[in-house]
């Protein structure tokens, strides 16, 4: 609760020893260890542990063989959007000290969905590659819009105002997307399923040419650390430190719409991740960023396996897409984000 | 104090003028819906006479313009301005007391509450009819309550019951997507009902239960305009002016809910009418008096106006909803740069 609620304050930074935060870090390294044999043995389909064991080798010789070889890329695809919403989340938290930013919530997300959408349905846009860079070039220019229209006027961005500027965003650009879409019968089907955002239908063909995007987004994202920890601070105290502010924010909204659109590009936009795991990540080993922004990453790939797996499970033999598990799980929590700080903050 | 012999006179006097302009206002927006109506019951893909339309409207059958007046125009006509009297009418009553333009319905959840136990009630219990109005009613206010309920601690604040709102929307519209994907025969069309809100296909039985909410609820409504007015003024202003705060708060969600989520049974969630009504109204009125006939009234220009120009006047037929939505996207960026700027509210 105190570590969480500094990030309101962020005047001192919450001390834990390196030992304590070493063995949470082993404990969470062990659970998405559990979790990623549990997303290939988990499924609609039972499978012995023999076929399981002939999948990983990569044999597909029966059905349920082949029923583990599709859980392997959907495994490796919910590791690597887990890690990048939830490393996001934290850094969109700390570039906007906002409690409630995450990139669905900001309209993030949406702005990479409508991007590709109009791509798909106006430039024939059908490489993988196009379908990344058009979903960061959409992520980027919604962040800059929303941050834009959020921090006018007075008191900067706070989080009611990004918060409203990005829901109202995401409303606009979620009919805007329903526009595109409904004359082109053709494509609609596939653009409603990749909407609701899932991990269901990964290829590797698919994972493969999103890599080096995500890559240089990680990489960005974990060298701002520093940066990040000094803009906690306040603008004021962090310019009075040397940093320039404008660019650290700069860097660190870059890292976090690189793998923001990246990511739906493959996933379709995939909500409150980036809210839930930041949050849980500091409750366990405080604010520092150089410590917060990997664990939100390894955090965020356990719980979207997690959502994953469950929807694998409760709609048996249908599955319920990760964003609706998602979704249901980080609405709460945001409420209860919303309700524990005092309105004044908020 | 020399004012005071001459202060009531100024004041009767001005109070004369403004209630002048008010009626001004309402009957010439009167006239625009009626002159919309007129128009779009005989101009379509073919014109018919005026006189015509009045012999079938009366109930004479013509040959020729029966069909397309009686089954096809009449039908649509009339629920579209049910729909946007509802929609403009409690949407400006959310945006008063809450005191906020972007707390409308279709930001904070009460419209994605409505539309999520529609869509449950058709396609997952087959219910047809003004069943479903029920339905969707009794769970608006469920998801109305459930908000104003999770956002009081030490009463309610705006703020809080904004944010609490959009996870509560947040969550109900992925469940909406769900369920249309999980529907059995999957059908474009009708699915985008329940995404942006549609007049498509409506027959005139349909606007029994829409008229019977505007009735008991927009009479509701209407008759705490003068708790409203006071609201305006801030809590603490209307306490003092002898409004009992909470309970006349209540009676407000109870009539606004009830319209909304009728109006949503019936049509989807139209996009942005709600939200657009009451601004449009405050720009029109100014301050000579109460919002909700004007907004009402501003609702069934849009929605009848949308509804004509989705379908004739663009390449293509679209549902009102996406033609709202699209002119509601830009006009709610600026809204909110306003806000934002003066920092004011409605």
């Amino acid at each position: 609760m105190t570590a969480a609620r500094k990030t309101a304050a962020p005047s001192s930074i919450a001390v834990r020893s390196n030992g304590v935060r070493g063995l949470w870090l082993a404990g969470i390294f062990a659970l998405l260890v559990a979790l990623l044999a549990l997303s290939v043995t988990i499924g609609t389909r039972a499978v012995p542990w023999s076929d399981i064991g002939a999948a990983l080798s990569g044999r597909v010789d029966d059905i349920g063989q082949a029923a583990v070889a599709v859980r392997i890329p959907r495994t490796v695809l919910a590791l690597l959007a887990g890690a990048a919403l939830g490393l996001a989340g934290a850094i969109m938290q700390g570039v906007t000290r906002n409690p409630l930013a995450d990139p669905g919530i900001l309209g993030v997300n949406m702005g990479a969905s409508l991007a590709v959408v109009v791509g798909v349905a106006w430039f024939n846009i059908a490489s993988a590659e196009a379908y990344v860079w058009t979903a960061i070039l959409g992520a980027g220019c919604s962040a800059i819009f929303v941050y834009t229209i959020g921090s006018l006027g007075r008191g900067g961005a706070t989080p009611l105002k990004l918060t409203l500027a990005g829901a109202a965003t995401s409303v606009a650009f979620s009919s805007m997307v329903i526009a595109v879409v409904l004359p082109r019968a053709d494509i609609a089907g596939g653009i409603r399923s990749w909407q609701i955002g899932g991990v269901g239908g990964a290829a590797f063909e698919r994972i493969i040419p999103v890599l080096p995007f995500l890559a240089v987004g990680f990489a960005i994202s974990l060298l701002s650390a520093r940066k990040l920890n000094s803009l906690a601070l306040g603008d004021d105290l962090a310019a009075g430190l040397g940093e320039r502010v404008a660019t650290a924010r700069a860097i660190g909204a870059l890292g976090a719409i690189l793998l923001c659109g990246a990511t739906t590009a493959i996933c379709g936009p995939i909500g409150f991740i980036g809210l839930v795991v930041p949050h849980l990540c500091r409750l366990l080993i405080g604010v520092d960023h150089r410590w917060l922004l990997p664990f939100s990453a390894i955090g965020g790939a356990c719980l979207l396996l997690a959502a994953d797996i469950v929807g694998r499970v409760v709609a048996r033999p249908a599955e319920l897409d990760v964003g609706v598990v998602t979704a249901l799980i980080g609405a709460p929590f945001f409420i209860w984000i919303v309700r524990r700080q005092k309105v004044r903050e908020l | 104090m020399t004012m005071s012999s001459s202060s009531p006179g100024v004041i009767a006097a001005s109070r004369r003028r403004r209630g002048r302009r008010h009626a001004l206002v309402v009957m010439t927006l009167l006239l625009v819906v009626a002159a919309i109506f007129v128009f779009t019951l005989s101009v379509g893909q073919t014109v018919t006479p005026p006189g015509e339309v009045l012999r079938v409207v009366m109930g004479e059958s013509v040959p020729g313009a029966s069909f397309t007046v009686g089954q096809l125009r009449l039908p649509r006509a009339v629920l579209a301005i049910l729909a946007g009297l509802s929609f403009g009418l409690g949407g400006v009553a959310f945006q008063i007391m809450l005191r906020n333009p972007l707390a409308s319905p279709d930001i904070i959840g009460i419209s994605s509450g409505a539309g999520a136990a529609a869509v449950f009630a058709i396609i997952v219990l087959a219910m047809k009819g003004p069943m479903v109005s029920v339905f969707a009613v009794v769970a608006g206010l469920g998801v109305a309550l459930l908000v104003y309920g999770l956002s009081s601690r030490n009463g309610v604040a705006g703020t809080r019951l904004v944010l609490v709102g959009i996870a509560v929307s947040a969550m109900l519209e992925s469940v909406i997507s769900y369920i249309l994907s999980q529907a059995p025969a999957w059908n474009l069309q009708e699915a985008m009902r329940w995404l942006t809100g549609s007049v498509n296909g409506m027959q005139l039985a349909q606007a029994v239960p829409l008229l019977l909410s505007l009735v008991v609820f927009g009479g509701l409504l209407l008759s705490r305009t003068k708790d409203l007015e006071a609201l305006r003024l801030g809590d603490d202003t209307a306490a003092a002016l002898g409004v009992r705060v909470s309970a006349a708060r209540i009676m407000i969600i109870v009539g606004a809910v009830g319209v909304i989520a009728s109006a949503t049974a019936v049509t989807g969630p139209i996009a942005f009418v709600a939200f657009l009504s009451g601004p449009t109204a405050a720009r029109i009125v100014g301050s000579s008096g109460s919002l909700l006939v004007p907004s009402a009234l501003i609702g069934a220009v849009l929605v009848l106006g949308g509804d004509y120009i989705g379908q004739f006047l663009l390449p293509g037929r679209y549902p009102v909803g996406v033609v709202t939505g699209a002119l509601g996207a830009p006009y709610l960026i600026f809204l909110i740069v306003r806000v934002n700027r003066t920092g004011g509210s409605l």
